[in-house]
C-alpha cells in the first residue's frame, strides 16, 4: 500500500483527514505554526510528512509560514499550511503576495470564534469574508468548505487540484467542529484519485513570458530549478514578469487574475442540491451549518413543508448566477452561519428583493442547531403566506 | 587602403549574460552602494562555480530589494520582511540549489529580525547578503535598526534615540556559521566573501557598509558619495577572526571589517534527515533516573 495514500476505512478527526487529503493531492512541503484548533493539521503533518520524503517544518510564526510555502512551490513541491483566526490574519499580506505571483498553495482555516484570541477552542464561522476580502486589493480568491472530516479529505485534495489549475491560493475554510470531530472517513486507492498538476511551459527560456495568459488565462509554471531565470514579484507587472509601474500593467495583471477565475467559474463552482425540486424556502449553508441545516431539511419534509438545502461545497467564488436565478423561485432564503451575517450578505446582494433573505446567527462558541433552522423556515412561509 | 571595422561591434560585458539588460537603467541613485554589491554578487556567483539554473536570488522590499530584479536569475522579489522564510521553503523543496537573499538592513533585521534570528538558530543554508546602508533609503531616509545614535534621518529631525543593532554579533550570536563584514569599497575582498559564503554549508551572512548619500548622507553633512565612501573606507580597520561581539561599527575610533566567523555546524536538514533516520539520541541524552527525581521532590 502507497504510505502516502491510506486506502482503506478509518476513524479519524478532520484535521487528520486534512493532513491525510493533502498527502494524496501529492503535497510534500508543509510549513506552520501552532494554534487551536488547527494544531492536529500540523502535528499529523509533522509525522506523515518524513514517511513520505516530504519535509515539515515549524516556522517562527504564521507570517513565516506563509511565505515559505510560497518559497516551497515556487521550488516545484506542492505546499501547504494550516492555521485559525488570529493566525489568518497574519498571512494576508503574503496571501496577497501568493495571489500577485501565481502561487499554488493551499491554506487551511480551522475557524475558531473571533474578534482577537476570541474562543480559541470553541467554533466560529467569522473568517469568511476575511477569506474573500481579506489582503489588500483587487483579486479573487477560490475558498472550499468542508462539512465533514470526510469532506475535509476530499476537499483538501479538490483545493490543491484548484490551486495548481487556476495558480491561486486556495483556502480550506473549516472550523472548529468540522477539524476536532471524528468520524468515518474513506480514503480511496491512488489510482481512483483525480490530481491536477501545474502547466510547464515547453518554449524555450528565451522565448518563455512567465506571465502571459495561457489556457484558461492561466500562465504556464516554471519552477525554480528549470533553467527559465524568471524574475517574480509582488510588484505589478507585465507578461515578462517585469515591474512596470503603470497604469495599464496594472490593468492588465488585475483583469487576467481576476478574469481567470471569474471566467472559469463552471470549473470552480460547487453546490449540492438537497431536496430543491420542489422547494418554496431555500436554506443556503456551508460548513457545520450545513449539516445542521440539512438536518432541519430533512426533518421539515416529513412534516410536508417544502424547504431544500443548497450546501455550498465552494464558498469564494460565490454562486452568482445560481442564487440570483434561486431567489425568483423560491419564497425566502435563510442563511444560518456562526457569525452575525457575513455570506447572508451575498444572498440579499444577489436576490435584490425577490425574495425575503434571513440569517439564523450564532455569534461563535456553539453551533446552530437544526431546531433553530427549523423554526426559522416555518417562520417565513408564514410571513410569506 | 578599407577602414578598419571593428567600430560596429558592440562590446559585451563579462556579466552581461547576469544582468537582465533590458531592465537598464536601473533606479539606484547615482553614487548608491548597492551598485556594487550587485557587481560583486554576479561576479561570486561566477566564482563560486555553481550551475547558474541552482542559484536563486530572493529580495525583500526596498532598494536592495530590487536586487533581485536585476539579476539573470531565478529571482524572487518578496514581502517586506520576509525574503528568508520565503527562502528557506525555496530551499527546502529543491535542496541541492543555492539560495542567496540579498535586502537592506532594514527589510532583514527590523520587520524580518524574527525571522532572521531563527533562520540563523536552525543554520537553514542560506547565503544573507545585507546590505547597510544606515536607513530607509527607498522611501525617502528614515530611522533603520542600523542608523547611528544620534545620526538624522526624517523620522529622527533631532538626531537618533535609538540604539542601532551590531548585525553581526547578532548573527554569529544566533547560530550562523560565516560572518563577514566589508564596506563597498572593498571590493575584492567583498567578492571574495559572498564566494565563500555561497560555498558554505549553513546559514552565512555578509554584511556591506555602502553609501547612501541621497537619503542618509545628505542629512548627515557627507552630501557627495565619494566622500561618504571615504568616509566608511578610511574609519574600517581589517580585523579578522574578531570576536563578532566586539566587532563594532565605531566611526569615532574603529569600523571592524572582515571575516569575523567561519564554523562547520550541520544544518537544519542534517539534523531533520538524521532525526527522521532515527539517529539522534533521546533528549536528554544523559537519560532520567526517575527514582531520583521522585525523592527529591520528596524531600
Amino acid at each position: 500500500m502507497s504510505k502516502a495514500v491510506l486506502t482503506g476505512t478509518h476513524f479519524m478527526n478532520g484535521d487528520e483527514a486534512c493532513c491525510e487529503g493533502a498527502l494524496a493531492a501529492g503535497c510534500r512541503f508543509f510549513a506552520g505554526y501552532p494554534i487551536t484548533p488547527a494544531t492536529e493539521v500540523a502535528e499529523c503533518m509533522s509525522r506523515r510528512l518524513p514517511q513520505v520524503g516530504g519535509v515539515f517544518i515549524q516556522m517562527e510564526d504564521e507570517i513565516a509560514s506563509m511565505a515559505a510555502i510560497l518559497g516551497g512551490s515556487w521550488g516545484g513541491v506542492k505546499s501547504m499550511t494550516s492555521t485559525s483566526g488570529p493566525g489568518f490574519s497574519l498571512m494576508m499580506e503574503n496571501i496577497g503576495l501568493g495571489v500577485c505571483t501565481e502561487t499554488p498553495c493551499v491554506v487551511c482555516n480551522v475557524q475558531r470564534a473571533g474578534p482577537s484570541t476570541g474562543l480559541p477552542t470553541l467554533v466560529g464561522q467569522g473568517d469568511m469574508m476575511q477569506a474573500r476580502w481579506g489582503s489588500h486589493g483587487v483579486y479573487e480568491i477560490i475558498a472550499v468548505a468542508p462539512s465533514s472530516p470526510q469532506e475535509m479529505f476530499d476537499f483538501t485534495i479538490k483545493a490543491f487540484n484548484l490551486s495548481e489549475r487556476f495558480r491561486v491560493p486556495v483556502m480550506i475554510m473549516a472550523d472548529e467542529v468540522v477539524g476536532h470531530m471524528n468520524e468515518r472517513v474513506v480514503i480511496p486507492s491512488p489510482e481512483a484519485i483525480h490530481l491536477v498538476e501545474r502547466a510547464k511551459p515547453s518554449v524555450p527560456p528565451e522565448q518563455y513570458l512567465p506571465y502571459q495568459a495561457g489556457p484558461e488565462g492561466v500562465p504556464f509554471m516554471a519552477n525554480y530549478g528549470d533553467g527559465y531565470h524568471m524574475h517574480v514579484t509582488g510588484l505589478t507587472h507585465d507578461e515578462r514578469g517585469y515591474p512596470v509601474m503603470e497604469v495599464w500593467a496594472q490593468e492588465q495583471m488585475t483583469q487576467r487574475i481576476v478574469g481567470k477565475i471569474k471566467n472559469n467559474l463552471e470549473h470552480i463552482l460547487d453546490y449540492d442540491l438537497v431536496c430543491m425540486d420542489d422547494a418554496e424556502v431555500a436554506v443556503v449553508a456551508y460548513g457545520i451549518s450545513a449539516r445542521s441545516a440539512r438536518g432541519a431539511v430533512l426533518a421539515a419534509r416529513e412534516q410536508g413543508i417544502k424547504v431544500g438545502l443548497v450546501k455550498l461545497n465552494v464558498a469564494w467564488p460565490f454562486p452568482e448566477d445560481f442564487i440570483r436565478d434561486l431567489s425568483g423561485r423560491v419564497k425566502a432564503m435563510i442563511m444560518p452561519e456562526i457569525n452575525l451575517g457575513q455570506m447572508v450578505l451575498e444572498l440579499e446582494r444577489l436576490s435584490q428583493g425577490r425574495c425575503p433573505v434571513s440569517l439564523v446567527s450564532h455569534p461563535g462558541g456553539g453551533i446552530i442547531t437544526p431546531g433553530r433552522i427549523l423554526a426559522a423556515v416555518r417562520e417565513s412561509l408564514k410571513e410569506a403566506a | 587602403m578599407t577602414p578598419p571595422t571593428t567600430a560596429a561591434v558592440q562590446p559585451v560585458h563579462p556579466q552581461d549574460h547576469l544582468l537582465r539588460t533590458d531592465r537598464i537603467p536601473h533606479i539606484w541613485c547615482s553614487g548608491c552602494g548597492i551598485g556594487i554589491v550587485f557587481g560583486a554578487l554576479m561576479a561570486a556567483v561566477m566564482k563560486s562555480g555553481t550551475p547558474l539554473d541552482d542559484v536563486a536570488v530572493v529580495s525583500g522590499i526596498g532598494c536592495t530589494g530590487r536586487m533581485a530584479g536585476y539579476i539573470k536569475l531565478d529571482s524572487f522579489h518578496t514581502t517586506h520582511g520576509r525574503a528568508i522564510p520565503f527562502a528557506t521553503g525555496l530551499k527546502l523543496a529543491r535542496p541541492q540549489g543555492k539560495v542567496v537573499v540579498a535586502s537592506g538592513d532594514g527589510d532583514l533585521l527590523a520587520i524580518g529580525g524574527n525571522h532572521f534570528i531563527h533562520a540563523a538558530r536552525r543554520n537553514m543554508d542560506l547565503t544573507i547578503i545585507c546590505v547597510n546602508n544606515f536607513n530607509y533609503g527607498m522611501t525617502g531616509g528614515q530611522l533603520a535598526p542600523s542608523t547611528p545614535f544620534g545620526a538624522k534621518t526624517t523620522t529622527t529631525p533631532l538626531g537618533s534615540p535609538d540604539e542601532p543593532f551590531n548585525f553581526c554579533a547578532l548573527a554569529a550570536a544566533c547560530g550562523a556559521t560565516y560572518v563577514a563584514r566589508w564596506t563597498a569599497l572593498h571590493v575584492r575582498r567583498l567578492t571574495n566573501a559572498i564566494t565563500e559564503a555561497m560555498n558554505k554549508k549553513g546559514f552565512s551572512f555578509v554584511e556591506v557598509i555602502a553609501p547612501c548619500p541621497t537619503a542618509f548622507g545628505r542629512r548627515n553633512k557627507i552630501r557627495r558619495a565619494l566622500d561618504l565612501l571615504r568616509f566608511y573606507y578610511d574609519r574600517s580597520v581589517v580585523k579578522n577572526q574578531l570576536d563578532p561581539g566586539e566587532a563594532t561599527i565605531d566611526f569615532d575610533h574603529s569600523l571592524a571589517v572582515g571575516k569575523f566567523l567561519d564554523i562547520e555546524r550541520p544544518t537544519f536538514l542534517d539534523h531533520y534527515e538524521m532525526v527522521n533516520r532515527g539517529e539522534v539520541e533521546a533528549w536528554p541524552a544523559t537519560g532520567v533516573d526517575a527514582s531520583a527525581a521522585g525523592k527529591r521532590k520528596a524531600g
